[in-house]
């Protein structure tokens, strides 16, 4: 039979159960992934199964992401049971404030994911794993519970939607872009009960920070999960990250699609998602001269060097509008410290940006950057849901770092060549 | 398992933010957890659900972060089931994990009357109300297994106790 890359990486992990579309089959993974939101209640469900142990210690990850560093007492003590079970199991990978950072880039950055590899991750943003050629299936605490004490799960065969990418994205355009254009074009439930495999010439314009940006958002289109093609990009990305190389798995020709949709890249543009849905994709254009009272430049995907170099491309020699709050959170530290060296986090704070600890932060309303009531800011992170940063009241644009950065010197929104084209710089 | 109660309505693409806000994602006690449900959407939600009441939803319920929080604040503030015309995956799956029974049933969905008695058998499959009905398929396999057993940790704890290897 010709498979699609989900269907391979599948059948390779599977234990019991057909893989086809529509089957369910019993699935193992290579690395199981909880934070400290989702930890804590599978810590619980996994001792009211009765469990004793966990299937491998080496092969699950703890991270603290969500309300690192802790925030108050509360979040402080699921930080403390995090890491007590992380010690009475004896896990190899436990990552606390100061040594890790967010999840689905820290696990990438340590050389636990790669080529044909499942992650199964307690947060809906384990599909970022897909930008490594690999399947990050998202899930809840008491099934990931399960897998900690099992080292298994059942899960429904999805059919696949190819995505069939080609071109080069111009200035401005990123990984971002190609995703918020898929998920405007597709709408919020577009790929329900499917997975999503992007694949085509257009791959190779896209470094490894592009796909994650593009991989990360599979879920707010509502895929199961998705994957990319993996290529020479990937394949010696994998040294660069600690592993060792491993062919990649790729599409059968004649392999069986539920739909087929081409993204030409050198036809985008820089796409803003309106609130208070991510599909809500519009142009720059559409939206310029909206006001924004915080610019948020962070999160699992989009607080990579890639991003943070952007934006300091745009910062560099100018300054935050006065009446704007600009926060830039690397996504790990080891992040952080390249921006260090690079000089990027002094061109941020002498722009007049706050510069945090990696941290989920503010992207998901937990604390580093909450909104009152009423206002508006443009971040670069995957959910402008209502109230998803805040108050309900107040309003998320989700853009690329460029177009965040741009509107942080602008004080609204802009095309960021009306920005970058200023030689005199602060525009407030 | 008969469960009847008042209906209440949501619309599509319900996340699990507006579900439960990630603010109180410190809480893991399902009443406390409760008391906040939906309160990013309507803050009153939480005081109107009479223990048994069953939710109403669009397409796409459920869609989002993958809080289990969100199951435990709906079922805090007494939701007994949930009637949609289509669910998110790890929504649908936490839900039935811990026994919240997620009927996938569109036109019911789309019918059922806000503020009216309903009535749902998930064994036989059907759903009452004012002398309508719709019928949608009993679960089936491993889902009908953890709603039987009461939820996917007693599931999984008779399946360690008995030695056999859970799932499939
Ligand atoms: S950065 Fe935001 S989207 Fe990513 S894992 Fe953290 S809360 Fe979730």
């Amino acid at each position: 039979m010709q498979r699609t890359i989900t269907e391979k990486i599948l059948a390779a992990h599977a234990l019991e159960g057909e893989v086809a579309p529509g089957a369910i089959a019993t699935i193992r993974p290579d690395v199981v992934l909880l934070n400290d939101v989702s930890g804590p209640l599978a810590f619980s469900q996994f001792a009211a199964m009765g469990a004793t142990r966990v299937f491998d210690p080496e092969r699950i990850v703890l991270v603290a992401d969500h309300f690192a560093p802790a925030k108050d007492v509360e979040s402080a003590e699921q930080l403390r049971l995090t890491a007590r079970f992380a010690e009475q199991y004896g896990l190899r990978h436990h990552y606390g404030p100061g040594r890790g950072g967010i999840e689905h880039t820290l696990i990438a950055e340590l050389g636990l994911v790669g080529h044909g590899d499942i992650v199964f991750g307690a947060d809906s943003h384990t599909c970022t794993a897909g930008a490594f050629n690999a399947l990050g299936i998202g899930f809840g605490s008491s099934d990931l519970a399960a897998a900690l004490a099992t080292g298994r799960l059942w899960l429904r065969v999805p059919a696949t939607i190819r995505v069939e990418l080609t071109g080069r994205p111009g200035r401005f355009v990123s990984g971002k872009d190609v995703i918020l254009e898929l998920i405007r074009r597709i709408g919020s439930d577009g790929a329900l009960d499917a997975a999503l495999e992007f694949g085509g010439p257009g791959v190779a314009a896209l470094p490894m920070d592009a796909r994650m940006a593009v991989a990360n958002m599979a879920v707010e289109g509502g895929a199961d999960w998705c994957v990319f093609e993996g290529d020479a990009t990937s394949l010696s990305d994998m040294p660069a990250r600690g592993m060792a190389p491993r062919p990649p798995v790729l599409a059968d020709a004649g392999a069986v699609y539920a739909r087929r949709i081409a993204i030409d890249l050198d036809a985008l543009q820089p796409v803003v998602a309106r609130p208070p849905s991510p599909a809500n994709g519009a142009s720059v254009e559409e939206l310029a001269g909206t006001r924004v009272d915080q610019v948020y430049v962070g999160n699992c995907a989009n607080g990579t060097i890639t991003d943070l170099r952007q934006v300091a491309e745009v910062l560099r020699g100018r300054q935050v509008a006065r009446h704007v709050r600009m926060v830039v959170v690397p996504a790990t530290q080891r992040i952080w410290r390249q921006a260090l060296a690079e000089g990027l986090l002094d061109i941020f704070a002498e722009a007049g940006a706050a510069v945090s600890a990696p941290t989920c932060g503010a992207c998901f309303g937990g604390h580093m950057g909450i909104l009152a009531a009423g206002e508006v800011a443009l971040a670069t992170t995957n959910r402008n849901y209502r109230g998803r940063m805040g108050h309900p009241d107040s309003a998320v644009y989700l853009a690329n770092a460029w177009v965040a950065a741009a509107a942080a010197v602008a004080g609204e929104i802009v095309p960021p060549e009306q920005v970058m084209g200023n030689a005199a710089g602060g525009i407030a | 398992m008969s469960i009847a109660g008042r209906v209440h309505r949501v619309g599509d693409h319900v996340d699990t933010d507006v579900i439960l806000p990630g603010r109180y994602l410190t809480l893991r006690d399902q009443a406390a957890l409760g008391m906040r449900c939906f309160e990013g959407l309507d803050p009153g939600f939480a005081a109107r659900i009479a223990p048994g009441d069953i939710l109403a939803a669009g397409r796409n319920f459920g869609c989002g972060s993958s809080r289990e929080h969100a199951v435990l604040a709906l079922r805090g503030a007494g939701i007994a089931a949930v009637v949609a015309e289509s669910a998110a995956r790890i929504f649908f799956r936490n839900a039935i994990n811990l026994a919240l029974p997620v009927i996938v049933a569109p036109e019911a969905a789309r019918a059922l009357a806000a503020g009216e008695a309903a009535e749902i058998d998930i064994a036989v499959g059907v759903i009452r109300q004012g002398g309508r009905e719709w019928r949608f398929p009993p679960f089936q396999g491993e889902v009908a297994a953890i709603i039987a057993a009461g939820g996917l940790a007693a599931r999984v704890r008779a399946t360690l106790a008995s030695g056999a290897a859970p799932g499939g």
